[in-house]
């Protein structure tokens, strides 16, 4: 204890030296009590709480410079330096020789062997001073005064005895003459420390230790302006007192998805390290599939739309561990959807020939129709209620994988390091519910879409039909990058259904940046547009009507459906519609200062977070966004459609309308007056005998 | 988001995939020192940028020692020479309220929309509205709605100024995923109707704002945590674009806008 004492001393001397000198121009006040005054070289001791009451702490910086030492010598309380300290004051030059002593001693830098002999000194310069007086610094702070004496005075008075013992040499005058006034400080020193003790009913602490643990952290920290926030320091010395009880385990809890987060993506990492010699090396490099997300990050990032940089390399292992795992012929990073609760990381794939994954799901469903529909005719044979004759529409059939909207496959995570999800193919039917309702992604592939119309299907169908329409509106590339295939024989039908085959040009030669930024006429979407039907290819519903319904007895007259027909593919983007005298596109160059070398970059107007640069020959399509298309007026829940005429209106099913209140009160006239009628045929018929007779 | 930790902050900021190129950013670490000296701002926060047909508005703003008076708006379009806004009035937003669409990109630009008079028989109104009061007004909703701190990085000394707390070591983990953590980097308005209980326990120096608990519509907020759960995002569904970062036990905070400038009023179904 006397140890940190002292060593919180030394702190305090060396950091109160500077103190010391102004402090000196304090001390020619008038004197108050004794009391605070002896509580110089306490004050000392204790080190650190001094610190920021100003004039008072620096006032004991002296004293305590000798009493350090010979406390540090003695290894025992302060109480001879009380009466050392109070001498002190009075006596400016005193002080000033303390002031080089204290000095002396930050210069030694080690602690307690030099300061003797310096104190010594002092003390002996300083004793001549006491007058108990002069209290002009300790004035301001009575209270802190006594706070640093009370500690010390509470020590035994043996340590006393012994001090006076080792200091007796030198200190003979003073102490002794200072030795009958004392009592009294001491007294009230001892008093104002009790109380400063006293613990609070409420919640244990002291004053006196929060004091000196928040003047501890005030001197270690020696944050700038401490007076300004020194109540909210007050605050988390007392808060931090409360958290060291914290369990540790709690601490650990909080972490740990952190930690399980850090450890999934360490493993993204690790998967690099394929051992092998250097064959292997060479074939992954000869057939890797995976694109260079890194270099189209850098592009992107030049018109200001990107992930960050560690971000996108860790995006850039989860396609390749993508890749690695699935039979992938190409694979692009799509973009990131975000969400409610999580994103979604998109990732657009090519399977190899012949390596279709898909799950027949379609028969399933048709077959379900099929069956309801024969069930309804089989009811209506046996309880002969009125046949409805509404039949649902024909369901539309989704396109054949590597067609259409479903050209290509898609795989998303929540974040990188997680697995890879593969959304299910898009049914025309999902694309044109999705283009009338517009909902948040939540982040769970599960989650229901409660919506009107209803969706059919969750979350994770809802976010394949947006990618699909995303992909179809805003997917570009620069003029001649793409075209089409040579001829084929079978030309005649493809050209019905408009073309859905390209390659890629060999002899494609860029696209001055600058002819990119200007006309949009150098950009044409190369991904399909879907028609209205849901669907990029039409299919007529009336040629498989009539096969169907020719078991039928009623038929309907085949509609006259017109073929919905779609901007053929390759269209420039400047034949895209306008919103609202708003072109559906903007075109910017990526940096307005260094134009020679500045890329291309086009965003989408319609779909807000699409993005499309072009460096001449390089190009890429990129997404980041909520997933929800443009519009300039408020979105607008469709109308339910008006109560179906399911059955067909009879005399058996129709409802009699209510009838009017004239013709209630008719009815009920006519009704009496078949009541009257009898009775008068009786009252007639007596009176007709009466008139008979 | 601070200049003084602009570079740190976009990184945070770039889950929300805008963010700023790198000559943008470089003019921007420049321009800002700039505007700090020439018209002594204590802080000096880039706001964000709203996307126009033609060019975007960079936005920053500047705050004198107290936190909460109210902001100067500076813009750019370049990032190198900034103009100051006006400051916005209620007037001004009823005006703005009739005007839909995007921003042009040109301040000069007006907007024209008739106003329908109800009272006299005269012709409508042609009301000419320029894109600089949009601007201004569409900022200063947007700052109202949606600009946060955390619980804590600002207290309020009993004088009434307010501070920015030197102390503030960052919300614990536990907190960070709470709406009630975070404030509306605002005048409260919503304070004086809690109840006595609520007060009770309640900081004064801290808690002198309204929490984002209670926001309307309930669900306008997406919190996440991003980077393996080291970094908290809101994003505010209210005015998509929007973005708060927060990186939990450290002092990084900071929010930037970057979007069209045009509220979400669809929020309620697609929630």
């Amino acid at each position: 204890m006397e140890d940190s004492t002292t060593l919180k001393q030394e702190k305090e001397n060396q950091q109160l030296a500077e103190a010391v000198q102004p402090w000196e121009e304090e001390t020619a006040a008038s004197p108050q009590d004794l009391g605070p005054e002896s509580f110089g070289p306490w004050e000392v001791e204790w080190a650190p709480d001094p610190g920021p009451r100003p004039r008072s702490s620096r006032a004991r910086t002296p004293e305590p410079v000798g009493p350090v030492a010979e406390q540090a010598a003695s290894s025992s309380p302060p109480s001879p330096q009380k009466p050392l300290s109070t001498l002190a004051r009075q006596d400016l030059g005193a002080l000033r020789q303390l002031d080089r002593i204290t000095n002396g001693t930050l210069d030694a830098g080690t602690p307690l062997s030099d300061p003797p002999g310096q104190s010594t000194d002092a003390r002996e310069s300083a004793p001549p001073s006491q007058s108990g007086q002069d209290t002009s610094a300790l004035t301001q702070q009575p209270d802190p005064s006594s706070k640093p004496s009370k500690p010390q005075e509470l020590r035994p008075g043996s340590a006393q005895e012994e001090a006076w013992s080792s200091h007796q040499n030198r200190d003979q005058p003073g102490p002794k003459a200072s030795e009958a006034a004392p009592s009294t400080l001491e007294i009230a020193v001892q008093n104002a420390k009790v109380y400063l003790l006293r613990a609070s009913s409420k919640t244990g602490l002291n004053l006196y230790d929060h004091l000196s643990n928040m003047l501890t952290k005030i001197l270690d920290e020696r944050p700038e302006n401490a007076i300004d926030f020194i109540e909210t320091i007050s605050q988390d010395v007392k808060m931090a007192h409360f958290s060291k009880k914290l369990d540790t385990l709690q601490n650990e809890n909080e972490m740990l998805p952190t930690y399980e987060m850090a450890e999934r993506q360490k493993a993204l990492f690790l998967q690099g390290h394929l051992e092998g010699a250097d064959q292997e090396l060479e074939d992954e490099i000869a057939e890797s599939s995976l694109p260079n997300v890194v270099e189209s990050a850098f592009y992107f990032e030049q018109a200001g739309v990107g992930l960050g940089t560690d971000e996108t390399y860790r995006i850039f292992l989860a396609l390749k561990q993508l890749t690695d795992t699935h039979p992938v012929q190409r694979c692009r990073f799509w973009g990131k959807i975000l969400g409610l609760e999580m994103n979604y990381i998109v990732a657009e794939v090519e399977f190899r020939e012949g390596e279709d994954e898909e799950v027949e799901e379609e028969d399933a469903t048709e077959a379900e129709e099929r069956d309801n529909g024969e069930s309804e005719v089989d009811k209506d044979e046996e309880d002969e209620l009125p046949k409805s004759f509404y039949k649902p529409p024909q369901a539309i059939p989704k396109e054949e994988s590597r067609t259409g909207a479903n050209k290509y496959v898609y795989f998303v995570c929540n974040e990188p390091g997680r697995p890879w999800v593969k959304l299910p193919s898009v049914s025309p039917a999902q694309i044109v519910t999705a283009r009338n309702i517009k909902k948040f992604f939540t982040g769970r592939l599960d989650a229901p879409i409660i919506s009107y119309p209803p969706f059919p299907g969750n979350e994770s169908n809802y976010l394949r039909a947006q990618i699909a329409r995303i992909s179809a509106g805003t997917h570009v590339s620069p003029l001649g990058f793409y075209q089409f295939g040579e001829e084929e024989g079978e030309e005649e039908e493809e050209v019905e259904s408009g073309r859905d085959s390209f390659e890629e040009n060999p002899d494609f030669e860029g696209i001055q940046v600058l002819d990119l930024v200007e006309s949009l006429s150098n950009w044409v979407h190369h991904v399909q547009h879907i028609l209205p039907q849901g669907r990029c290819t039409w299919f007529n519903p009336i040629a498989k009507n009539e096969e169907e319904e020719e078991e039928d007895e009623e038929k309907e007259e085949p509609d006259y459906i017109e073929q919905e027909v779609g901007p053929p593919l390759l269209t420039p983007i400047s034949e895209d519609l306008e919103i609202q005298n708003i072109p559906a596109w903007t075109t910017r160059l990526s940096s307005s200062l260094i134009p020679q070398y500045g890329t291309a970059v086009l965003q989408s107007n319609l779909w807000p977070g699409a993005y499309a640069f072009c460096t001449g020959k390089k190009f890429e399509n990129f997404y980041i966004g909520w997933g929800h298309k443009y519009s300039v007026d408020n979105y607008t829940p469709p109308v339910p459609p008006p109560v179906y005429q399911e059955y067909p209106s009879g005399p058996e099913i129709i409802e009699m309308d209510d009838p009017s209140v004239e013709e209630e009160q008719a009815f009920k006239a006519a009704q009496e007056a078949a009541e009257l009628a009898p009775e008068d045929n009786e009252e007639t018929g007596e009176g007709e005998d009466d008139a008979d007779n | 988001m601070d200049a003084e930790s602009l570079l740190l902050s976009l990184e945070l900021a770039a889950g929300s995939g805008l963010g700023l190129s790198p000559d943008r950013r470089a003019a921007l670490l420049t321009s800002l020192q700039l505007v700090k000296r020439d018209y002594r701002y204590d802080r000096v926060l880039f706001w964000g940028r709203i996307l126009g047909i033609v060019a975007d508005y960079y936005i920053a703003q500047g705050l004198s020692e107290d936190q909460l008076a109210p902001r100067k708006t500076l813009y750019s379009l370049n990032c190198i020479e900034w103009s100051l806004l006006p400051p916005a009035t209620e007037e001004r937003a009823t005006q703005m309220a009739m005007v839909k669409g995007r921003f042009m990109g040109d301040p000069s630009h007006e907007y024209e929309h008739t106003e329908f008079q109800k009272m006299t028989a005269e012709d409508d109104v042609v009301v000419q509205v320029k894109e600089e009061t949009r601007l201004v007004s569409v900022i200063d909703q947007i700052d109202k709605a949606v600009a946060i701190i955390p619980r804590g990085a600002l207290f309020k000394t009993p004088f009434g100024p307010v501070h920015v707390n030197r102390t503030f070591e960052g919300l614990p983990l536990s907190e960070a995923r709470k709406l009630s953590s975070y404030f509306h980097f605002r005048e409260p308005v919503g304070l004086k109707n809690k109840t006595l209980l609520e007060k009770a326990d309640l900081d004064p120096s801290l808690d002198f704002l309204d929490s984002l608990e209670h926001d309307i519509p309930k669900g306008s907020w997406s919190i996440q945590m991003e980077r393996g759960n080291s970094l908290v995002v809101l994003r505010s569904l209210l005015w998509p674009g929007f973005t708060f970062f927060h990186t939990p036990r450290t002092r990084n905070h900071g929010y930037i806008y970057v979007g069209t400038g045009e509220k979400n009023m669809d929020l309620p179904f697609m929630l």
